[in-house]
Order: C-alpha cells, then sequence, then structure tokens
C-alpha cells in the first residue's frame, strides 16, 4: 500500500494520544498485520539529579527534513506501509510523553526493525536539543556517547 | 551573504542566534568558522569545539563542505532529543 497522503511527520506542542495515532495507522490498512509503536516520555531523574521537568528546542525546517530522510531509508531497508513520528517541544513535565515512532508492516520483523532505527537515528541526528530544570537549576543534557553507538550498528 | 543560525547552549553562549555575513572570502564551513573564531575570544573558544555539528540548508555537512551566498549555514551542539 502506498500511503503518500498520509502525514508521517509531526512535531508540536500539543500531546498526543496513543490510542489515536494507532486508529490513524490501522485505519484502511487491511494489509498491515502488525503495528510498533514506541513512545518516550520525561523521566524524573538523569545523571543522578532530580528533573522536574524539561525544555525542548528544535531547528525548524531541518527537524522535518532529517526525520523525513530517516523515514525514507527505513522505506529503502524494510517492508513497511505507515509511519508516524511526533515529537513535542516547548515545555514538558515529568511522566509527559515527548516523542512518538509508529510503523506498520505486514509482517512484525520489519516494523520492529524499522521502528528501532528510526529510534536510534532521530536521536543522533535530529535537530532538537533537551534543557533540564532541576533543582540545581537549568542545564542542557550533553549527547550520549551510546546513542551513538546504537546508531552505529544498523 | 550567508545566513548563520545557532541554537541551544550554543546559541546561549554566544547570546546569538542568527546573523548574516558577507561571503567573500568564504567558500568552506570550515573558512566560516575561522571567521566567527575571530570575532572574540569568546567566539573562538567556542568555534573551537570539535563537538560543533554543523548543517547547510537544514542538511548535517562536515566542515569541508562548500558554501555560497544565499545558503542558511547553522551551528549547534550534539543533538539530544528522543
Amino acid at each position: 500500500m502506498t500511503n503518500n497522503t498520509f502525514p508521517e511527520i509531526s512535531i508540536q506542542t500539543a500531546d498526543f494520544s496513543l490510542a489515536d495515532e494507532v486508529a490513524l495507522l490501522e485505519q484502511n490498512n487491511a494489509i498491515d498485520g502488525a503495528i510498533v509503536t514506541f513512545t518516550g516520555r520525561v523521566r524524573n531523574h538523569n545523571n543522578g539529579m532530580n528533573v522536574s521537568g524539561l525544555t525542548l528546542e528544535h531547528y525548524p525546517g531541518m527537524t522535518e527534513k532529517s526525520l523525513a530522510k530517516i523515514i525514507t531509508i527505513a522505506k529503502t531497508r524494510w517492508h513497511i506501509g505507515r509511519v508516524k513520528v511526533i515529537h513535542r517541544i516547548g515545555e514538558l513535565n515529568i511522566g509527559e510523553q515527548i516523542v512518538f515512532v509508529g510503523v506498520t508492516s505486514k509482517h512484525r520483523q520489519d516494523a520492529f526493525a524499522a521502528n528501532e532505527f528510526i529510534m536510534d537515528f532521530l536521536k543522533v541526528q535530529a535537530p532538537f536539543w533537551k534543557k533540564e530544570r532541576t533543582e540545581q537549576g537549568e542545564a542542557w543534557l550533553d549527547a550520549k556517547a551510546t546513542d551513538d553507538t546504537k546508531a552505529q550498528k544498523w | 551573504m550567508i545566513k548563520v543560525v545557532f541554537f541551544a547552549a550554543l546559541r546561549e553562549q554566544l547570546d546569538c542566534s542568527e546573523l548574516m555575513l558577507n561571503s567573500k572570502n568564504i567558500s568552506t564551513i570550515a573558512d566560516l568558522k575561522r571567521q566567527l573564531a575571530s570575532k572574540s575570544e569568546q567566539w573562538q573558544a567556542l568555534f573551537s569545539n570539535t563537538l560543533l555539528l554543523s548543517a547547510v540548508n537544514h542538511d548535517m555537512v562536515n566542515s569541508e563542505q562548500k558554501i555560497k551566498s544565499g545558503d542558511e549555514v547553522a551551528f549547534f551542539p550534539p543533538v539530544t532529543g528522543g
């Protein structure tokens, strides 16, 4: 199934509903038997510090372009149907949803692999930056070397 | 002219989100970095950070990337989304 009109990328301040996103991935899509979704949330701790929330900055235009490239590569590597990537920006509190990746495919292996691939490359290529609010004040997060390692394994 | 934009920690440390530069004498990202570094000691220190990433017209590039008038160049720290 081609999904030329399926909106694949959304950068938004608003929260999203997992149920609604799954429904959109399923709608008029009887060909795909598998749906794999990933949701990322704001943790209450990082590097041993209590986190009260964070602010997400991004580079409008490049964000969408980099995610589109990642999705295009995923589609060449696996037989997948629909893809949806949502990333929130702005002020977020503990427990709030930050990121959603949903992938459908005929069989589960393609959706599992493509979902993890998209998430791993989003982590190292999509221009988002987190600033954490802790008891010690605000601080920009440092990138993790382990994220580069994960992306390189693909 | 080349439009240069900065993000996140770099933007705050420079206290600058964007500027326009004459593209004369600038043919690569490395040239542009050298010119920005010459602004002050602080800019020199920030642009000597080898972890700094760069993009031209929304595509990630390395220092050898050619640039020309009309391009939008971005500098930013390693990304931390997701």
